[in-house]
């Protein structure tokens, strides 16, 4: 009863903390950051959405920023001039629909795509289905690359701009809104729609996890012969489980667009996928929280290096040493190693990945009840 | 010949070749409904591909198999789980890393059917279901004799309650046909017996028993008939006393002939 109590007291605090963070940031930091804790917002939805695939189905994924990629191209196309200027004939003004038509379509369709994956890749694990998400991943990034000639459909490498900001009920979220007395500039307004899609996210994924779909989807993480022969249609679940997540990473991709006004293939390289499966790894596969924080971590992480490494150097030596990209792969490359090490599991590792890894409390309970039975 | 709707599975002619080793041949049997049923044989004598035949892992390279009455597509084992063969594995295969309860839930999966938008919604139906799945999977935990916490990892019980735990997991997806492959392998006296009654009452609540055993004192003890492979063929089938005496079955197995 009282740990009841205390968690729904954390619970409250942690609603606060997090409504009041925009302007928290905007005081202490300034706007700039509070641009910054959106992306952060955007990579977690993304973290959370490839921990469907890679933490709960076991389906490691290497091309997840595709999804991420079909659902910005897909917000951006209907919400720029670029058609109208690309197939005058076609689209006179455009498509420029609602932001509630365009946000589930980017999802079905990164769904889609994510069938369009899964489909040829059902029989392939581990390795094998790394190397054949990474080309996907690369494919379609090479597509929208290209596909300016001999049709112009994503203007190549120059990217779409000028896309619509979001806009909820008339309401569009990049000028600053005025309510109950409270100026609320762009980047919070951005901040509380990620924030509203990111609790959203978590509920899906916490959900899904107790349910018959998870319980299946670790059945196949565990042992795909043994779940296909307790009637689990492995097939189904694994395509389940690639739409899932691609429809996660489509919404983030077509939020991503509208709070950005341009995209351009250079955001969807390997790099990213890599990115946002270390969010996952590092943060704890199959565990929510852990996931979250793995995200902001790692999404904050260059952001600091970056306003902190130069202005330290320059006072301590007058001149810049290291800069600070450089200096991001390397911690980034060191922390991975110290944390393969030290906690294989990731921060906050799931209870899944707790007892396979057998570190902590769970191993010696264990230990202790062989020895006594 | 039993009548018709008796038999339950019935396997004609199957054949089945890796490459140019030919595993199984022309292995041709029925099993009634109610019926304990062994398949005995020497290692590398096809049972296990047999089995694996059945149970929709392998494809055969020729003949077929009926069960239940309907013919079958190999390579689903999903469908067959779903028609009623459920199966236990030689090398255990439970999800280690999950509860012993969990393992049993998983079995529930295909008697049951909520889908992405229960788990999301969790409506009356999703959660009288979940409800239920629960009841069950510690009913058959019960069942089976599996006396730890439902909260202990599969691979923290013992050798013998992993055994049990992989057939309360294949009684959770309510099979007509339980096919078990060797369950008693690495089991002592004690288990053995204990295992034994486990099959008997399983029997007598109506489910059908296909029975891989190396153990030949418990295969005599419990099965109604049993067939003998060797070398991929079928060599003998019938009541155990008669089996037993059978001269290609001493020969074969039970150590005569170029031994």
């Amino acid at each position: 009863m009282k740990l009841n109590i205390n968690t729904r007291t954390l619970v409250v605090v942690l609603a606060i903390a997090l409504l009041l963070l925009p302007f928290l940031t905007d005081a202490l930091l300034g706007r700039g950051w509070v641009r910054i804790v959106d992306f952060a917002m955007l990579y977690i939805m993304l973290a959370l959405g490839l921990n469907i695939v890679v933490g709960y189905a076991g389906l490691l994924d290497l091309g997840y920023i595709a999804f991420f990629a079909v659902g910005a191209y897909c917000y951006a196309l209907t919400g720029s001039p670029h058609l109208a200027q690309a197939f005058p004939m076609v689209f006179p003004d455009g498509v420029h629909l609602s932001f509630w038509i365009v946000l589930p379509l980017a999802a079905l369709l990164a769904g889609g795509f994510g069938v369009l994956l899964g489909a040829p890749t059902l029989r392939l694990r581990g390795d094998y289905l790394a190397i054949v998400t990474l080309g996907f991943g690369e494919i379609i990034r090479i597509f929208l690359n290209n596909l300016n000639a001999p049709v112009n459909l994503t203007n190549g490498p120059q990217g779409i701009s000028r896309i619509d900001p979001v806009s909820i009920a008339n309401v569009s979220l990049n000028t600053t809104q005025n309510i109950l007395g409270i100026a609320f500039p762009s980047v919070h307004l951005y901040f509380y729609l990620f924030l509203a899609f990111t609790a959203l996210v978590v509920f899906v994924s916490q959900r899904l996890e107790r349910s018959r779909i998870g319980r299946a989807w670790m059945a196949i993480r565990e042992d795909e012969i043994a779940a296909s022969a307790m009637g689990i249609n492995t097939r189904n679940l694994k395509l389940l489980a690639f739409a899932m997540g691609a429809m996660f990473g489509g919404a983030s991709g077509a939020l991503f667009a509208g709070f950005q006004g341009f995209v351009s293939p250079e955001s969807f390289s390997l790099m990213e996928s890599i990115m946002v499966l270390c969010m996952v790894v590092l943060g704890g596969m199959g565990n929510i929280a852990g996931v979250i924080l793995g995200g902001m971590l790692l999404a904050l992480l260059p952001e600091v290096l970056r306003h902190s490494v130069v202005p330290l150097q320059q006072a301590l030596f007058g001149k810049t040493l290291v800069d600070p990209e450089s200096l991001r792969m390397l911690l980034f490359g060191t922390a991975l190693i110290v944390m393969m090490l030290y906690r294989p599991a990731g921060m906050l590792p799931s209870r899944v990945r707790r007892r396979e890894l057998g570190d902590g409390e769970t191993a010696s309970e264990a230990s202790v009840y062989d020895a006594t039975h | 010949m039993p009548h018709t709707e008796d038999i339950l599975l019935n396997v004609s002619r199957i054949g089945k070749h890796f490459g140019g080793l030919s595993a199984l041949n022309d292995v041709s049997l029925h099993i009634g409904r109610g019926e304990i049923y062994g398949l005995i044989g020497p290692n590398g004598a096809g049972k296990t591909t047999l089995f694996n035949i059945i149970t929709g892992l392998y494809q055969p390279s020729a003949g077929e198999f009926h069960f239940n009455g309907a013919h079958y597509q190999a390579g689903k084992p999903h469908v067959l789980a779903q028609a009623g063969i459920a199966r236990t594995f030689q090398n255990i295969r439970l999800f280690a890393n999950l509860t012993a309860l969990e393992n049993v839930m998983i079995g529930r999966h295909v008697r049951t059917r909520a889908g992405v938008f229960g788990a999301l919604f969790r409506n009356r139906s999703t959660r009288s279901e979940e409800h239920a799945i629960t009841e069950r999977a510690r009913e058959l935990l019960h069942y089976v004799g599996i006396s730890k916490p439902a909260q202990t990892l599969a691979k923290h019980l013992s050798y013998g309650e992993q055994r049990r735990l992989e057939i309360a997991r294949a009684l959770a997806t309510d099979p007509l046909l339980l096919a078990l492959d060797e369950p008693a392998a690495g089991m002592n006296a004690t288990e053995t017996e204990s295992l034994k009654m486990l099959l008997q009452t399983i029997r007598s609540s109506g489910i059908t028993v296909l029975l891989i055993e190396h153990d030949v004192k418990l295969i005599m003890g419990l099965c109604d008939r049993v067939a003998v492979l060797d070398y991929g063929r079928k060599i003998a089938e019938g009541v155990p006393e008669n089996v037993r005496k059978d001269p290609a079955v001493i020969a074969a197995y039970l150590g005569g002939g170029d031994e």
